[in-house]
């Protein structure tokens, strides 16, 4: 999971702040290639010092920097067919929170050895829920939270999420939805018309 | 006990359906089905008027349609884009009604006829949108794929254009050897430049075949690799056509020896399945020295004229630029 982590920043990177801008963080992480393969396994020894350099680079803590990782993953539009799959979940967004419940079923049908966090949605009534996660890094609990709002814009939601870590590899994400229709949102067709 | 169902759980279940009555016109569609239908009118019409019948062959009448409930059915309508679907035709209730159930064909399945569906569109226990959502995942998943295959395929090219290994001897090649050339000039170290071509090479390969033929290089390379100092360049630049770069080495009397020794080695028999492999050497030398500015070029000429005065000399031996052989 580190290793895709290491391959998103580094397509996020490039994309929002240029390649030069990527390559300073592999020299400061001193890796000796400088593209991550997203099929290829990588050890935390390699993954761990260049995501530190990024967030060293952009001046930011860890947890923003992986909150607007997970926003360019589903927002940005070289990223389009993320925000394609996760849209599949559901024609609003209270549907998609409670697709993810399927999301790692739905990956291993694609990528068999995709090992994706378990998420488990907690509805609390009036619009709250809770998102519980386990076996997820902090980094990857960020990223969710990033990708959540994003998807809750591209619903046209308007939303709160908050990140709770708890012990271990687990974290729960609060999120209430103040209103599922705040906007038009972005229009999503099943299948990409043909011409 | 039976179970009818109405129209409105008709359209729920089946939001594909159309439902005819005993003589094959259309007298209700699901909201799927209509949507899918766009402009081409659907309620009124006669079935087989809208759609052609692919499959089974030979089916051409709605009579023959609806005598055998629960058959697979490929279905295309006639008029604008040919959207072709699959499904049964099943028997409500022996009422003298039917309802033929569908689905999208593969090849229309990808962008859904081109209808602009939406996943409200279908009910929730067909796979059709799963289906949709791994075609598209598995696109993403191929196109990657795909990509790691052309970066590691350029990787490879780049990496065989900067081998300096003669893969078969594992000898320097030609690419090294000219590296080694250029130093040497820059350096203005003096150096001695050996031509060495196998002789009688092309028999052992004609009349043993390859094998028997790289078995012979391969010896050769070895035997040159132990002749000369760890410091001396050893390439195999063609065939059966070898280079020595030998720094400091100036003496004629000990290239020479060196020349002799070399020709002994090589001559000495190759064991190759059961069976010995002789083959000898005929060498051209020239040294550094000899020019004001040793020109790679200039010198590689000089040592194959100086070779092919060896060859012409009844081949086993040595020549040095600018003498007599």
């Amino acid at each position: 999971m580190s290793a895709n982590l290491a391959r998103a920043m580094e397509s996020f990177v490039t994309d929002t702040y240029g390649r030069t801008v990527w390559q300073d963080m592999v020299r400061a992480a001193r890796l000796d290639f400088d593209s991550f393969e997203l099929l290829f396994e990588y050890p935390h020894t390699v993954t761990e010092p260049v995501l530190d350099a990024a967030a060293d680079r952009l001046q930011r803590t860890r947890a923003d920097l992986m909150e607007d990782l997970g926003t360019y993953l589903v927002s940005h539009p070289r990223m389009v067919g993320i925000r394609r799959l996760l849209r599949f979940g559901g024609d609003d967004f209270e549907t998609f929170l409670d697709s993810l419940r399927e999301l790692p079923d739905r990956a291993r049908l694609v990528l068999p050895d995709l090992q994706l966090p378990s998420l488990r949605l907690k509805d609390e009534g009036n619009g709250a829920y809770a998102l519980d996660c386990s076996k997820a890094s902090a980094d990857l609990c960020g990223v969710l939270v990033g990708g959540i709002r994003a998807m809750a814009d591209d619903y046209g939601a308007l939303v709160t999420t908050e990140l709770k870590t708890g012990p271990g590899n687990a974290c729960r994400i609060e999120i209430v939805v103040l209103s599922s229709r705040f906007t038009p949102g972005r229009a999503f067709e099943l299948a990409e018309r043909s011409t | 006990m039976t179970v009818t169902l109405a129209d409105g759980m008709l359209d729920l279940a089946m939001p594909m359906h159309l439902r005819l009555d005993a003589g094959g016109r259309i007298v209700g569609a699901g909201p799927a089905m209509r949507k899918t239908a766009h402009t081409r009118a659907l309620v009124g019409q006669v079935l087989l008027d809208v759609f052609a019948v692919h499959r089974p062959a030979g089916l051409r009448t709605f009579a023959q349609m609806s005598a055998r409930p629960g058959r697979r059915l490929v279905l295309g309508f006639r008029e604008g884009r040919n959207v072709e679907f699959r499904g049964h035709i099943l028997d409500a209730a022996g009422d003298g009604a039917f309802v033929l159930n569908l689905t999208f064909g593969l090849a229309d399945l990808p962008d859904l006829g081109g209808a602009g569906l939406t996943a409200a569109d279908f009910a929730p226990t067909d796979p059709t949108v799963d289906t949709l959502y791994l075609l598209e995942a598995k696109q993403m998943a191929f196109s990657e794929m795909r990509r790691l295959v052309e970066r590691l395929r350029g990787a490879k090219s780049v990496a065989e254009e900067q081998a300096f290994t003669d893969t078969l001897t594992g000898l320097r090649n030609r690419r090294a050897l000219d590296q080694v050339m250029a130093q040497s000039r820059e350096r203005a170290e003096p150096f001695a430049l050996c031509q060495v071509d196998l002789d009688h090479f092309k028999q052992v390969n004609d009349t043993h075949g390859h094998a028997a033929g790289d078995a012979v290089l391969r010896a050769v390379a070895a035997r040159l690799s132990h002749s000369v100092r760890a410091a001396d360049t050893v390439a195999r630049v063609g065939g059966d056509e070898f280079i020595l770069i030998l720094p400091g080495m100036t003496d004629e009397a000990t290239l020479a020896r060196i020349a002799r020794r070399i020709v002994t080695d090589i001559e000495g028999p190759v064991r190759f399945e059961g069976r010995d492999h002789r083959v000898s050497a005929s060498i051209g030398i020239t040294v550094s020295t000899d020019y004001d500015d040793p020109d790679p070029v200039r010198m590689f000429a000089d040592a194959d004229a100086a070779l092919y005065r060896s060859k012409s000399a009844g081949r086993a031996t040595h020549c040095f630029h600018g003498q007599p052989a």
